[in-house]
Order: C-alpha cells, then sequence, then structure tokens
C-alpha cells in the first residue's frame, strides 16, 4: 500500500508486520514515535505481543534477551545515550544467541545534550557481534527492518540486527512509503536453543577459556555467514517486493575516477553533489555503505577515495576512513562532517572531492 | 513436619564452599517449584557453584544473566512464556549485591510492572563471588575487605523498599528453616503477579565462623530477633511463631555477634546502632500485625 510516513512511523510499522512477541523499550529522542506507535499497536489490538514498559534501556535489552530465550520474537528501538546505556546487553544478547531485532536512531552523544544525527553511538558498539545497517530514505527503514528479522533469526546467522535511521533526517521527515503485506517472508519465530524446561541446560555458566574461544568464534563463524544470508534475502526481498538492495548503494561508480564513501543521509546526499560534478566534467561516482558489520568486501581498486565520516574516534579518525584503509587497498581522503546534525550540503560535499588528498584528515569546518 | 519432595535438583557436585547456605537453600527452594522452573541468576556465587561448562550441577534450565539484569531478564521471559501458555516458574535466585545495590533498579521496574516471577534474594550481606566486599545489606560493624574496621553504615532495608510496592505476596526466610523457606516458595509461586522472599544465607568464608556451625548461625540470627521471619500475603502479615518468641524473649545478641569473626572487635556504638534498628523493625513489625499502623 502507499502511504507516507516518518522513518519513526515506518519502521514501527515494520516491525508490527513482522508480528513480534514481546517488545520491550523505553523512550529517548528522536526514536520515542517507535515505540509510543508500538505501544499504540498493542492498544488497539493491531499488533498482538506485550508491550513491556521497562525502566531502561539495560533492562529493556535484558527483557528481549530474557523472551527470546523463552521463544518469543522481540522488538526494541533505542538512541544514543540509550544505545550506550544497554552497552552491556548488547554484547549479552550477541553471546547468547538472541536473535533480537532493534532499530537505532542515530544521534549524538553528550556532553553537551545534542539530539542530532551522528553515528558514533552505533560504531561504539562495533565490537558487540551486532549486525548493522544503515538507511538513507523512508521506504529503506521500513525495508531493512523487514530483512532484519528474517535475517537475525536464520539459523546460520543468530545474531541481532541493529538497523540505523539518521535523527530527525529520517526519523522525522515525512516521505512516501510502499508498504508491503509480508506474507512468509520472515518465517515463524523458532529457535534452536530455546528454553525447553523438559530438557534442563545451562545457559551461560562458567566458561573456561578451553570452550570460551569456540563460542567467539562459533560468533565470527555466523557473522561470517551471514553475508550469504543477507545476499540471499535482499535478493529475495527484490523478487517478492521489487526494491533492490546490497551491501553498498552505488551510484554513478561504473566508470568513476573518484568514489565517495559515506553512510545514511550523507550517503544520499553525496549522489547529488556527484551530479553536480559530472556537469564540471569529474567523473564521481557514490558508494553508500549500507552494512556495517558484517563490513563488505568493497572494490576500490583504480579509484580516488572520499571518505565522509559522521563520527570520530578519538586519538585514532575516522572509523569508515580507517575501515576502508584496512579491508582496501585505497588511501582515502577523510574528512569529518556533520558531528551533533552540523549541516552538510551538497555544495560541501562536492567541495570535500574538489579539495581532496589522498592519506589527509581534514574537519569540515574547523579551519587550524 | 511433613516430608520434603525427594526430588533433588541441585546435585552434590556444586563449587560451592563447605557451610554455604544459599546453594543449601536453593535445594529447597527447586524442591518447591519443580522441574518446569527457570531459574534466573546474576552474577553472583550461584554463578559461580552451578559448575565450568559443559557440565553443571543444576537439574533445572538456568539462565545466567548480567549483575543489573535479574529481574528485567525474568520480565521478558515470563510475557514470552505466558503469551505462549506456558505457567513455567520464572524464579530470580540473586545475591543481596545484585539486589540492594546494581540490581535495584530493574528489581523496582519488574515489581512496578506486576511481572508474574518469584524474586529470591539470598543475602549473605556482602559480595561473595568478588570476595566478600561490602553491600548495601552488610550489617553496621561487620567487617568486609572493604570496610576492614567494620562498616560504618546501616544495612539497608530492602524490604521496606519492596513492600512499598504493594507486591501480592512478599516473605522473609532464613536458610536454618528449610521447612518455612520450602513452604513460603510454595505459597509464593501458587500467586499470580510479582512476589518477594528475602533469604538470609550465612557464609562461613564471609562471616567467619567454622562451616559446621551454619545452621546454628542462622537460628540464632532469628532467635535473637535480628532477622525476623513474616510473610506478607496481599498486604495481611503474619509473622512466625519463632520470630514472635524471639521478639519477647530474645536471645542476647552477643551469643549471634560473638561467633562470628566479621563481628571481632565491634564498637558499643555499631551493636547499639544494630540493637536500636532490630528493636525499630520489630516495634514496625508487631503494629502492623496489630493492625495499627
Ligand atoms: C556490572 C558488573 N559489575 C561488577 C561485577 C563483578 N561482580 C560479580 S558478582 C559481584 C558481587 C555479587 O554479590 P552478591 O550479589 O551479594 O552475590 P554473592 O556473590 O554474595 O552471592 C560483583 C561485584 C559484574 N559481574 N558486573
Ligand atoms: S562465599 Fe558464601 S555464599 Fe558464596 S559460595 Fe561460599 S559460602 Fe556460599
Ligand atoms: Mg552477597
Amino acid at each position: 500500500m502507499l502511504t507516507t510516513a516518518t522513518g519513526n512511523r515506518a519502521v514501527a510499522a515494520a516491525a508490527k508486520e513482522a508480528r513480534p512477541g514481546v517488545v520491550a523499550a523505553y523512550p529517548i529522542t528522536p526514536q520515542t514515535e517507535i515505540v509510543e506507535q508500538i505501544a499504540a499497536y498493542v492498544a488497539e489490538g493491531s499488533l498482538e505481543a506485550d508491550y513491556i514498559p521497562v525502566e531502561s534501556e539495560h533492562s529493556a535489552m535484558a527483557a528481549c534477551i530474557g523472551a527470546s530465550a523463552a521463544g518469543a520474537r522481540t522488538f526494541t528501538a533505542t538512541s544514543s545515550h540509550g544505545l550506550l546505556y544497554m552497552h552491556e546487553m548488547l554484547h549479552w544478547a550477541a553471546g547468547a544467541r538472541t536473535p533480537v531485532v532493534m532499530a537505532n536512531v542515530n544521534r549524538a552523544l553528550g556532553p553537551g545534550w545534542n539530539i542530532w544525527a551522528e553515528h558514533t553511538d552505533a560504531f561504539s558498539q562495533r565490537d558487540t557481534g551486532w549486525l548493522q545497517v544503515f538507511v538513507a530514505s523512508i521506504q529503506e527503514a521500513y525495508d531493512a527492518t523487514l530483512m532484519a528479522f528474517r535475517i537475525a533469526e536464520d539459523e546460520r546467522v543468530l545474531l541481532p540486527v541493529m538497523v540505523n535511521l539518521d535523527g530527525f533526517l529520517l526519523s522525522h521527515i515525512t516521505q512516501s512509503l510502499e508498504t508491503v503485506d509480508v506474507g512468509d517472508f520472515i518465517p515463524p519465530f523458532s529457535l534452536p536453543h530455546a528454553i525447553d524446561t523438559t530438557r534442563p541446560r545451562g545457559y551461560g555458566t562458567l566458561t573456561p577459556p578451553e570452550t570460551y574461544y569456540q563460542f567467539r568464534w562459533d560468533m565470527e563463524r555466523s557473522m561470517r555467514a551471514s553475508r550469504e544470508v543477507i545476499a540471499e534475502t535482499e535478493a529475495e526481498f527484490a523478487r517478492r517486493f521489487g526494491r533492490v538492495y546490497g551491501p553498498t548503494e552505488d551510484y554513478r561508480c561504473e566508470d568513476a575516477d573518484v568514489v565517495v564513501v559515506a553512510l545514511g543521509t550523507l550517503g544520499k546526499e553525496a549522489e547529488v553533489a556527484v551530479d553536480r560534478l559530472r556537469s564540471e566534467g569529474v567523473k564521481a561516482g557514490s558508494m553508500r555503505l549500507r552494512w556495517f558489520r558484517p563490513f563488505p568486501a568493497l572494490d576500490l581498486s583504480g579509484r580516488e577515495v572520499v571518505v565522509i565520516d559522521r563520527d570520530y574516534s578519538f586519538g585514532f579518525g575516522g572509523v569508515i576512513a580507517h575501515s576502508i584503509r584496512s579491508t582496501t587497498r585505497a588511501e582515502p581522503y577523510s574528512v569529518i562532517a556533520g558531528l551533533g546534525g552540523q549541516e552538510v550540503t551538497y555544495d560541501d560535499i562536492a567541495g570535500f572531492v574538489r579539495r581532496r588528498e589522498a592519506g589527509r584528515e581534514d574537519w569540515f569546518g574547523v579551519s587550524d | 513436619m511433613n516430608p520434603l519432595p525427594s526430588e533433588e535438583y541441585v546435585y552434590k557436585c556444586t563449587t560451592a564452599c563447605a557451610g554455604c547456605t544459599s546453594s543449601l537453600s536453593l535445594r529447597y527452594v527447586l524442591k518447591a517449584a519443580g522441574p518446569d522452573t527457570v531459574l534466573v541468576v546474576p552474577a553472583c556465587c550461584t554463578s559461580v557453584l552451578q559448575g565450568v561448562y559443559p557440565a553443571t550441577a543444576m537439574n533445572v534450565t538456568v539462565y545466567n544473566i548480567a549483575f543489573a539484569a535479574a529481574a528485567a531478564t525474568a520480565s521478558g521471559m515470563a510475557a514470552a512464556f505466558r503469551r505462549q501458555g506456558r505457567p513455567t516458574n520464572v524464579i530470580c535466585y540473586a545475591g543481596d549485591g545484585g539486589t540492594v545495590d546494581i540490581g535495584i533498579q530493574s528489581l523496582s521496574g519488574a515489581f512496578e510492572r506486576g511481572t508474574d516471577f518469584l524474586y529470591i534474594c539470598y543475602d549473605n550481606e556482602a559480595y561473595g563471588n568478588t570476595g566478600m566486599q561490602r553491600s548495601g545489606a552488610t550489617p553496621i560493624g561487620a567487617v568486609t575487605t572493604t570496610t576492614p574496621a567494620g562498616k560504618t553504615d546501616t544495612k539497608k532495608d530492602i524490604d521496606r523498599i519492596v513492600a512499598a510496592h504493594g507486591l501480592p505476596y512478599m516473605a522473609t526466610a532464613c536458610a536454618a528453616y528449610p521447612q518455612d523457606l520450602y513452604a513460603k516458595v510454595k505459597k509464593a509461586l501458587s500467586i499470580p503477579g510479582p512476589k518477594f522472599i528475602h533469604l538470609l544465607s550465612p557464609c562461613p568464608p564471609g562471616w567467619r565462623y567454622p562451616t559446621e556451625r551454619s545452621v546454628e548461625v542462622g537460628r540464632l540470627a532469628v532467635k535473637t530477633g535480628l532477622w525476623v521471619l513474616y510473610e506478607r500475603v496481599h498486604g495481611e502479615l503474619t509473622i512466625n511463631p519463632v520470630s514472635k518468641v524471639a521478639m519477647k524473649r530474645p536471645a542476647p545478641i552477643e551469643d549471634y555477634l560473638r561467633i562470628q569473626g566479621r563481628f571481632r572487635g565491634i564498637s558499643d556504638e555499631a551493636k547499639s546502632a544494630l540493637r536500636a534498628a532490630m528493636e525499630q523493625q520489630h516495634r514496625r513489625l508487631l503494629a502492623e500485625e496489630a493492625g495499627s499502623c
């Protein structure tokens, strides 16, 4: 059905379509609308689920873990400080192999209080064992949320999935949205290690080094296998619903000499910059990174690369610039831009490309 | 006395210390709960005493979870089970640190939300897992590794905090009175909604007494009146007869303190504070039972 929605409403609608049994969540700007909407679905009876209004995000994730282990599909949503507050439980969810799906509305971290878009919240959870996808439109927020359930719950994966959307730039803007009737695209929830009290087992028991590393390796094996599951799921989604997704969204990259790599809305903005640059004779392209974990294999050979990071790892550099440097042969020009919702236009991005200098890092708007 | 069921859900191969009453109590808890039970265990001695993967000393499902998260995990679990029409008991078995300190937020949240579960705090009055540091439940005057000169603050009254949540069932118990504990767990599990049992669990290495005196220490805690056994069902308080007697004719506090190394050298002020807190609790409970509170 064609309609219009904000990013938050689109995520809530997708979560509803996936029919979770338990949703445990806590409000935080700019995510709140998602959980309010789900609470409303449950109250009006259009979603038959338990909505658990927990007292914190730590508890939101703990409740999702418990519910998932007990055999229920689970969903939650958060942002920024909420995501950080659940950090311990993010590791737990992945290690316990509970395929929780969560929307994270990307927002900067205090101090000072700032509610605008930034990716440092999600990247701080880089090593938790969660799959992470970043979207750039309302439609994609909806589609990625639907796919997240199928990917997370696939027996080859059984790891939680985080769907990231930029605060306000996506969460609060309205675009057209084509909703789907999900049918059997998402199979019924079935967790092979769900609690069965007729077969008592210890979960998360004291684990010595001889076995602990095997569990970690098993997580990594699943993370690696998730690449194939993601590809299959995206192909099946395209077959059923007609919209095509991949590890990146490439725009005019085929013959590009210089490629802009960015995530989320900056990646979309880069497409307009590419058109500008092309009209000036610069053979530019945009490669919007969708998946952050597992990090995709990117083919950037023979191109100059400009990476825009809406994040920063202090004392190190832009997370994406460094990820590209360590996974490809590229020596990118690294631009740190958009922190705390700093406005970055396509003109600015075109400027980054014009000023590119391999190996250099610049902070947009900082002159020293 | 009724014989307790012979089924064992805690095998003899736990790695608990000799004389550990929290693991002893767990036997009775599980005898009362039966096999259709999930024990949710945050970081504490109980996360260690189950044994080392892939072995386990436990013959019920145990779900280990992060230190602060037991009650919230139980909320999710209970919701999922009830949604599937499964009556499975969800029982948190948490230490005093995981209850009165780091876990108090998730505990309060789960109670307020009416989660259908039983939360048992086994109280060894310190952080046993990490080697006996003070907790909010350590009594005044007790030596722990972080209160080497004796704790200067009084024990946090978690029971009054819990009572303020208006639970349908809450009780105190003590490892030295297993029949009473068994009956209270049975009663608790027969009532829907959130339930709480606060279980005093003498701990030989932490309290510094010989392992064979655990039951005696527990009994003295009750007979001196320092630990009062009671239950509150839908707001109706009943004090156990043994505690009624102790309130009237208490054994001397010194009998309890003397056999525990943690109270060696306790100051007179700390001892008076201990006594004052006890007497105040007795007054409150008796007034409540008499219906005049
Ligand atoms: C977030 C976090 N902080 C600290 C610890 C370390 N830790 C594990 S158990 C424990 C103390 C547990 O004390 P209590 O709840 O009283 O249980 P007991 O060990 O006495 O059985 C501590 C401090 C932890 N596991 N997680
Ligand atoms: S330290 Fe105390 S509570 Fe912990 S296992 Fe030993 S006796 Fe039991
Ligand atoms: Mg303790």
